[in-house]
């Protein structure tokens, strides 16, 4: 077995880009004190029981969820290793225009899956040369036209009528949210990202 | 449910292999350091989604969604869509929980702008998704900024509604 991965991956030369691996930063860390707040919140209303109630669920909810986390993993990695990386900073990167913005919302809105794919593959994105603008069209274009929620959950509950309705008036989001974040990001950062 | 996610595994697995089969044929090299890259991502990820699953039970259970469904009232009006663009964000769990809400809002006498701009806006905020997915796969930076350049658009969407009118 492999031991876990240090938080400095050790470098590589090869020609396909490796996404930074993320050391502890301040989100995780903010989320660690938000559950120890919670949990400690349950604790003193619902006592150890309320607390182990959750736990239970959460671990079984967690073995449940994993694989897709390892599919969606994988799907990350390969796309990185397939996508000819000119090509998708061509059609996706800063200089791709309404048409690199429509690109990500299309892909947004075929991806299959869930959370556990669309965000590994907005990553892959992310390092084979799509800029943010293109991949905020994907991921907003994922979450508010993309089939696979909507189907699944929306239509049910919320009914044809209101879903379709919905998705309609969200249509132009995407390629809006995008544009917007292009705009902002070239006069956050003139000189391109800071790494 | 068990039907959808049976797709939902099938699909993406499925997808998973086609990729792979791609890759196979660049030859044996590119699929082997494209998984092992995987599975080392993978190993990185999992105490991330592991806090995040295991956590948001608990911020769920401190927050009810009742509390989240009395925002939802039938204050029409912008001050509704406001109010409802926040609890949009702040509603835990996932998607049964977050459309029911919304169901239940229409069923009350919440007017359909504002539950349009409660559905647009827990797409693309509701903290836990944020917290759980987001975080954990993408880089910090990108998540805040898209959240930033996505404040307007339940907005819009709200704004739409009313103009547009009712299905």
């Amino acid at each position: 077995m492999k031991q876990p991965a240090p938080a400095d991956d050790s470098p590589e030369a090869e020609a396909v880009p490796r996404r930074k691996r993320k050391p502890v930063g301040w989100s995780m860390i903010f989320i660690a004190v938000l559950v120890a707040v919670s949990a400690t919140l349950v604790y003193r209303r619902d006592g150890i029981d309320g607390v182990l109630k959750i736990l239970t669920h959460d671990l079984w909810l967690f073995g449940e969820i994993l694989p897709r986390v390892l599919a969606g993993c994988l799907l990350g990695a390969f796309i990185t290793e397939i996508l000819p990386h000119e090509k998708v900073s061509r059609s996706l990167g800063p200089n791709s225009g309404l048409k690199g913005l429509l690109i990500g919302t299309a892909f947004g809105a075929i991806l299959p899956g869930g959370p556990f794919t669309a965000y590994p593959v907005a990553a892959a994105l992310l390092t084979v040369g799509a800029d943010f603008g293109a991949t905020i069209a994907m991921v907003v274009s994922w979450t508010l036209i993309g089939y696979g929620r909507a189907v699944a959950w929306e239509l049910p509950i919320l009914g044809t009528d209101f879903t379709l309705w919905r998705i309609v008036i969200s249509l132009p989001i995407p390629v809006l949210a995008g544009a917007l974040g292009r705009f902002v990001y070239v006069r956050m950062y003139p000189k391109g990202e800071p790494s | 449910m068990t039907m959808s996610a049976l797709i939902i595994d099938i699909s993406l697995w499925g997808s998973v292999l086609v990729l792979g089969i791609i890759a196979f044929r660049r030859g044996r090299v590119v699929v082997v350091s494209a998984a092992r890259e995987g599975a080392m991502d993978f190993i990185n990820i999992v105490p991330r989604i592991a806090l995040g699953v295991i956590g948001s039970g608990y911020i769920a259970a401190v927050i009810p969604p009742e509390i989240i469904t009395g925002w939802l009232g039938p204050d029409s009006g912008w001050l509704g869509v406001l109010t409802a663009v926040i609890a949009g964000g702040l509603t835990p769990g996932g998607p049964v929980v977050g459309f029911s809400i919304g169901a239940v809002a229409l069923k009350v006498g919440g007017g359909s702008p504002q539950v349009i701009a409660y559905v647009v806006a827990w797409a693309l905020f509701a903290f836990q998704r944020l917290i759980l997915w987001e975080i954990p796969f993408m880089p910090a930076r990108f998540v805040w900024f898209r959240a930033a350049v996505s404040v307007p658009f339940p907005f819009l969407a709200a704004a739409l509604a009313m103009a547009i009118g009712k299905p």
